[in-house]
């Protein structure tokens, strides 16, 4: 299509094929999750706190869910933080975040009209919304969700009469991520053909800015592992409905000798981490493309070591899919083995510390606008670099052992994985609100939400490395029948009250994004004095984004600050001058 | 979008797509290999006679694919091809149907309690390969239709192209998955 053509209320609204429209779908069910899993974790953070109490925040849950004193079943514990994990890192880390900026800037950034294909890419976010749905719908059934962990590993998925929430919420589970991955493959397939094919004239990959880069790669990556993730739910569901024997052996259950033979969970933890691992970029790879964008507009200076930073992305892609061993150092896996695994782990600190100094270098001696676009943006270098430190010691198998599923590593996934792509999100968010919706966010509230939110995740995830250190397991209902913990019971409270004060700081970001929808300050078309093609748009939405010709790039997208230019930024369709040097 | 970058997009799509599906086997066919040197109860098995002549049958309807483009060419009717490789592959799913039913007859079974982890790796192979193929027939009875209807032309036949490429796709997966069965 090459202009804008009417729309009805159901063709703009539910089911779009306009990317934009699609992106603010996947926006706006992605913070609807981040809420109920935020909501599930400030729960369970109760719970550690005061256990065995009850609480006012308890009303929010079935009663079935409550013992007779009022407090939270451990069943139900255990389903929370499964709940919470798969909704994070699937529904608001993966989808909420990819999907939301992957369809909002591919197109606008490479100068395209829409992605390659409308119709797959509303077929994409349907799927996932089906799944939030049947996810969702979990919450509501007798035996309550899945409740194994969010790496639902087998036996407690393997067989419905585990535990509670190995029954109809485990098989939900499975139907909703298989839906899940339905869609992400669809989405991933339209944004690598899309890249590859639609750039409009001068938009060489050289010139492509960074956020597509690390789209494109998060594409491929998603494109090449999530498939893994269905072969290990095919026989996962297998051995679950039909009884054969991939992950379960010589199993007594409830005094019952089960007659599977032969299988081996350890099978299914080498599948899930094939894709696990990868799974971890494909969350932090869009936050870091965001990342690229803000800190350079902000900056008022180019990217740092432009080539660099592409070739960062790609080593990290590649060696995502070789390290996935290292989340398994305590299987019994051969110590030779481990060693291998601890060898390409620790490699990612390459890459990685490339990326960092290449931030810094960008911010050192920049004229740097704070805005909090630009706050969330440092937010997610300081995460990246605080929560990869705690990766090195995790990813030695030695070291590994000795803090292996205790809050260490709750607190190092939490922050590099976790803060590092929220922040990275928000930033998006503040940065490309006003393209969105034609209004700017409040800008004062941005800085509140950002310092409260920076001061209390910190709150929340520091002291979780010190309750590891001091043996602390992860998952557990509750502490208190150890007395070696009694002493680690303020630092519980402590990371409580932190998670709660973070949860309401969420609130103002709430507040400030649908006010803005309606009341904020109308925008201007390039309120960040972006060089980026999607700021050469009309600040009304029309499907089609140019309303005449496609635009032609004639330079790359980071010319900031370029000495001889009237201006501290040069947009993309602006030709090079006589004698200009392109970069 | 013009309508040869609309072909290119399409095509590539369907190349991404392959490379997907491919992780999928491969993830499978590596769960086989880690289970067999770990399993000591592994049951060898004998891959079924039909097995053997079902490989015959989809590597010749692949064969014919080749010759559409020449006959398009010639812009002589390619229905007959299109029908005979619809057919084989029909043929294929018979014989992979009767291949399960020689290995119940050995006593290797998908589930149960007389199963082993082998004999279920073997079933769950065969049978989501023929769950992709059975994608490919959907296409190819369309292109079937659509050649007897002459709806094709050397310049004008994509459709057809994309269902030749995922069919190609499946029998080099089909002789991957046969050798690596028969003699792994």
């Amino acid at each position: 299509m090459s202009e804008h053509h009417k729309e009805n209320f159901i063709t703009k609204y539910v089911f779009s094929m306009d990317h934009k429209m699609i992106a603010k779908q996947f926006l706006l069910t992605g913070m609807f999750m981040a809420v109920v899993g935020m909501l599930m974790s400030a729960i369970f953070r109760v719970q550690l706190a005061n256990p065995g109490e009850s609480s006012i925040l308890y009303n929010l849950l079935p009663s079935t869910w409550l013992n007779d004193a009022g407090g939270l079943n451990p069943d139900k514990y255990l389903a929370l933080v499964t709940m919470h994990g798969t909704i994070l890192v699937f529904w608001v880390l993966t989808a909420g975040l990819s999907g939301t900026f992957a369809n909002f800037l591919i197109p606008l950034q490479i100068g395209a009209r829409d992605m390659a294909s409308g119709f797959l890419n509303m077929l994409s976010y349907w799927f996932f919304f089906i799944a939030t749905v049947v996810l969702m719908s979990s919450l509501f059934v007798e035996s309550g969700p899945a409740s194994g962990g969010w790496t639902i590993y087998p036996p407690l998925s393997a067989l419905p009469q585990a535990i509670p929430g190995s029954g109809t919420g485990m098989t939900l589970w499975l139907i909703s991520i298989t839906l899940f991955v339905v869609g992400s493959l669809l989405g991933g397939l339209n944004y690598i053909v899309t890249i590859l094919n639609l750039r409009t004239i001068g938009m060489t990959m050289k010139r492509l800015p960074l956020t597509v880069w690390a789209l494109l790669i998060t594409a491929i990556l998603g494109v090449l592992s999530f498939p893994v993730l269905l072969s290990c739910g095919l026989l996962l569901v297998f051995d679950r409905s039909f009884g054969t024997s991939f992950y379960l052996s010589d199993i007594i259950i409830n005094g019952e000798v089960l007659h599977n033979e032969g299988g081996s969970p350890i099978l299914f933890e080498h599948l899930f981490w094939f894709l696990g691992h990868p799974e971890v970029y494909i969350i932090l790879l869009p936050a870091l493309g965001i990342v690229s964008e803000v800190i350079a507009v902000n900056s008022r200076k180019p990217i740092f070591g432009y080539k660099a930073m592409v070739g960062a992305l790609l080593l990290i892609a590649f060696l995502s899919f070789i390290v996935w061993g290292h989340h398994m150092f305590m299987t019994g896996m051969n110590p030779f083995l481990g060693s291998v695994f601890t060898f390409t782990t620790l490699l990612i600190a390459i890459p990685s510390a490339v990326k960092v100094f290449n931030y810094l270098a960008t911010l050192w001696r920049g004229n740097i606008r704070f805005t909090p676009a630009m706050l969330f943006a440092i937010g997610t270098v300081s995460a990246f670099i605080t929560g990869g430190l705690t990766g090195i010691i995790l990813g030695d198998s030695a070291l590994d052992i000795n803090v292996h599923d205790t809050y260490f590593v709750v607190g190092h996934f939490h922050i590099v994985m976790g803060l590092s792509a929220i922040y990275g999100m928000f930033a998006g968010v503040y940065h490309w609100f006003p393209k969105m919706y034609g209004r700017m966010m409040n800008k004062h509230l941005g800085y509140i939400h950002f310092w409260g939110t920076f001061i209390c995740a910190y709150g929340v995830f520091f002291p979780m490395h010190f309750l590891g250190l001091a043996g602390l397991p992860r998952r557990y209902y509750s502490n208190s029948a150890f007395p070696m913990f009694d002493g680690l019971s303020d630092i519980n409270a402590l990371i409580t009250f932190f998670a709660l004060a973070g949860a309401i700081v969420q609130a103002i970001f709430l507040f400030n994004f649908f006010y803005s929808i309606f009341k904020g300050t109308k925008a201007s078309q390039n309120p960040w004095k972006s060089n980026t093609l999607e700021w050469t748009t009309p600040i009304e939405r029309i499907h089609g984004n140019w309303p005449g010709e496609l635009p032609v790039v004639k330079r790359w997208a980071y010319d900031y600050s370029k000495p001889g230019a009237e201006e501290d930024f040069i947009i993309q369709t602006e030709p090079l001058k006589d004698g200009e040097i392109e970069h | 979008m013009d309508i040869a970058l609309r072909n290119m997009v399409k095509k590539q799509l369907l190349w991404i797509s392959l490379a997907a599906i491919s992780m999928f086997f491969a993830s499978m066919l590596s769960a086989f290999i880690v289970e067999k040197a770990d399993v000591g109860n592994w049951k060898e098995f004998i891959l079924p006679n039909y097995f053997v002549f079902s490989t015959g049958v989809i590597i010749l309807s692949s064969l014919l694919l080749f010759f559409i483009k020449p006959q398009l060419k010639k812009e002589k009717s390619i229905f007959s091809l299109v029908f005979s490789v619809l057919i084989l592959g029909i043929i294929f799913s018979y014989f992979q149907i009767k291949g399960w039913q020689q290995l119940t007859n050995q006593g290797i079974f998908l589930t149960g309690v007389g199963s082993n982890i082998s004999g279920s790796f073997l079933y769950i192979l065969t049978l989501t390969h023929l769950l992709h193929l059975v994608g490919g027939l959907v296409g190819l009875c369309i292109s079937t239709i659509k050649s007897k209807q002459n709806l094709y032309s050397v310049n004008n036949y994509l459709g057809l192209e994309l269902t030749a490429i995922y069919w190609h796709f499946l029998t080099v997966l089909w002789v991957i998955l046969f050798a690596f069965l028969k003699f792994y």
